[in-house]
């Protein structure tokens, strides 16, 4: 059927044409709109309360603060996504994290000593994902079951000891620097805006983002249209391992101490920022934008009421209602698209 | 296997010449643990037809169409394409071979748009180094040829292909599901009951599009429940029951009601061709189930 109205300049026929969009809309997608507006309450909120919260240098110590859990929350978003969930990154990164450290102090230099506990947790992200693929075991199970190992095996390999790092590579990623002779930035935070960009560079702009979205939107409709669901999903427990391992290089940045009894609620505090990302627990909605703001979210609600002086269990009740919030709002739109 | 017979005075098709077979599949088997979905099945879809398939629900139509496009394997049996035996691991070698399907669980994603959902599985990438290197989409070429092909098939009307599926109407989603399947199948299109939530109006265009898609060359299966649509539109009738073919039938010279009773198991079809009264229809007998498929040779 051709119309009238169609001219080479515009294919599209006018009835078809997407609605313009804003490029804030754009860029944050809509399931950012809800912990965008939530992280700028709590900004203006803070800083009308308290004196010692809208300055440069807190600003820069939110971002710190941020780095870690924020980095296993981006991997955690992965699993998320695919309508997974991740119970055993943050034990996976301090694993990595002792590995890292007992090899660098002792037999190998420190970028050799990096290398291998990112390939070993990426490992172990592999052992996940073929446990989820191949015996089709629930994420859940396979990830609580990864999550008690790694804890016993992080005590046993520490033995009671925690150890630390001397500079050098190992912790590159906490030397500070001024920008503009002012703003405070560490190493750190150039590599989470380089795996945050790349991140979602992968899920949003290649094939393979698309699969991943497919697989968590609908399993059995991503596979009928030809998608390898099992190798999807594969690929995003390695790459969420992977990110696991550069949270470890984080942990090392920010505390140049790698202690097996560290980051117990890691893996809840993740999949909090993810949640309050707006990233569904069901799958196939939500992604990186989310989850950055989500974990800035609760980062500023920590910092902000510390500032405050306010009892730190306030900050864990302003948390837990703010994540039931999230699953709530994403119920009510799921249900609205579906 | 299949040899060609004339036999005018019969209900049952005429077969036409084995050069003709597109797609065929002999002796398929699928159990699901005591259920047998599919029980040593025949099929055969010949070039430039529009093949229907009717059966009672549960009598394995979906199933043996599964078999066809990988997206379950059998048991048993054995399938052919342009005559040479091929094995299906999945539905991305169907999709390979151009074989579309459109499932009747449409196979779309929900919280994905339309445009995204046509090219789900098969996305088209960038010109040059960024699709090939970095694999990136083209997100734009995407919506537009979405739009295009959505304008030209004239199957539905759709605002706005940035919608998300889920929000659609169930007519609408079938429309997307048909959509795909029309834009990419260049070798067979299968469409397991498209019509099934559409109204009067969207039936009608996807007959038409049926219709089109046989007149430029490619063949259809149609899984329908709807008697008058299959005998206005297919060449051929596939009967199914009780998990195998046991007749097909030409819309020329079978009436409606004797379709019913060979869906039914009140009539079989003899191995002339000829339709008879089945004795022992309540049962799920023996005679009917031995019955050789008409265009076997007994
Ligand atoms: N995945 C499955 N698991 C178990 N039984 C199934 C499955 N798919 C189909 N069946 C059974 O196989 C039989 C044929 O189903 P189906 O092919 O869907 O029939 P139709 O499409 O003709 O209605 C039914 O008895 C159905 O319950
Ligand atoms: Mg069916």
């Amino acid at each position: 059927m051709t119309t009238t109205h169609t001219s080479p300049a515009t294919p599209e026929a006018p009835a078809t044409r997407p609605p313009a969009k804003s490029l804030l809309a754009r860029l944050v997608g809509n399931a950012a709109a809800g912990p965008l507006a939530a992280l700028v309450i709590a900004v203006i909120v803070f800083a009308l309360t308290t004196d010692t919260f809208f300055n440069i240098d807190n600003g820069s110590l939110i971002v710190e603060q941020f780095l870690v859990v924020g980095t296993l929350a981006l991997g955690q978003t992965l699993i998320i996504l695919t309508a997974g969930i991740d119970l055993a990154n943050a034990a996976i990164m301090v694993l990595g994290t002792l590995v890292i450290a007992k090899l660098g102090q002792h037999s190998l230099p420190g970028g050799l000593a990096l290398l291998v506990g990112v390939l070993l947790c990426t490992a172990i992200g592999a052992v996940s994902g073929t446990l989820v693929t191949r015996l089709r075991l629930p994420p859940f199970i396979v990830t609580l079951g990864v999550l008690s190992v790694l804890t016993a095996t992080g005590q046993l390999f520490a033995n009671g000891e925690s150890f630390g790092v001397s500079s050098g590579v190992l912790t590159f990623l906490g030397k500070r620097s001024y920008l503009f002779g002012q703003i405070e930035v560490t190493n750190g935070m150039g590599v989470a805006i380089v795996l945050i960009v790349g991140l979602w560079f992968l899920l949003t702009q290649t094939s393979w983002g698309r699969n991943v979205y497919a697989v968590g939107d609908d399993e059995e409709a991503a596979r009928l249209t030809g998608i390898n669901t099992r190798r999807t999903l594969l690929s995003v427990y390695v790459l969420a391992g992977f990110v696991y391992g550069i949270a470890a290089w984080q942990a090392l940045g920010r505390i140049p101490n790698a202690d097996p009894n560290a980051f117990q609620t890691g893996n809840l505090d993740s999949i909090t920022a993810v949640v309050i990302g707006g990233t569904s627990l069901f799958g196939g909605r939500g992604g990186i934008p989310g989850t950055v703001l989500g974990a800035l979210v609760v980062t500023v609600l920590t910092n902000g009421l510390t500032q405050a002086g306010i009892d730190s269990l306030y900050q864990q009740v302003a948390t837990g209602i703010l994540v039931i919030v999230a699953v709530a709002v994403d119920r009510v739109v799921r249900r609205r698209a579906a | 296997m299949n040899q060609p017979r004339s036999d005018a005075a019969s209900a049952q098709a005429p077969a036409p010449h084995t050069a003709d077979v597109v797609m065929s599949a002999s002796g398929l088997v699928k159990r699901y643990g005591n259920v047998v979905a599919i029980s040593e099945s025949d099929f055969e879809i010949h070039a430039g037809e529009v093949l229907a398939v009717v059966g009672d629900n549960g009598a394995g139509k979906s199933s043996l169409i599964k078999a066809l496009t990988g997206a379950l394997v059998p048991d048993a049996g054995t399938i052919e394409l342009d005559g040479r035996q091929i094995h299906f691991h999945g539905p991305r070698d169907a999709r390979a071979a151009g074989i579309e399907t459109v499932y009747q669980t449409l196979a779309v994603a929900p919280q994905m748009d339309i445009a995204t959902n046509l090219f789900l599985g098969r996305p088209l990438r960038r010109e040059g180094f960024l699709g090939s290197g970095l694999r990136m989409l083209d997100h734009k070429k995407m919506r537009t040829q979405a739009a295009e092909q959505l304008d030209r098939l004239g199957i539905a009307t759709i605002q706005d292909i940035t919608q998300l599926v889920g929000t659609l109407s169930g007519g609408q989603r079938q429309a997307v599901a048909v959509a795909r399947a029309a834009m990419f199948g260049t070798r067979l299109i299968i469409m397991d009951e498209p019509t099934a939530a559409l109204g009067v109006r969207e039936s009608r265009q996807v007959l038409d599009l049926i219709t089109r898609i046989r007149d430029r060359g490619v063949p259809v299966v149609l899984i329908s429940h709807d008697m008058p649509q299959v005998f206005e539109i297919a060449d051929r009738i596939h009967v199914h029951r009780l998990g195998r073919r046991v007749a097909v039938v030409s819309p020329r010279t079978c009436t409606m009601t004797e379709v019913v009773g060979l869906m039914t198991g009140a009539l079989q079809m003899g191995a002339d061709g000829t339709l008879l009264e089945s004795t022992t229809q309540h049962m799920p007998d023996e005679k009917a189930t031995s019955h050789r498929p008409p265009e076997s040779p007994e």
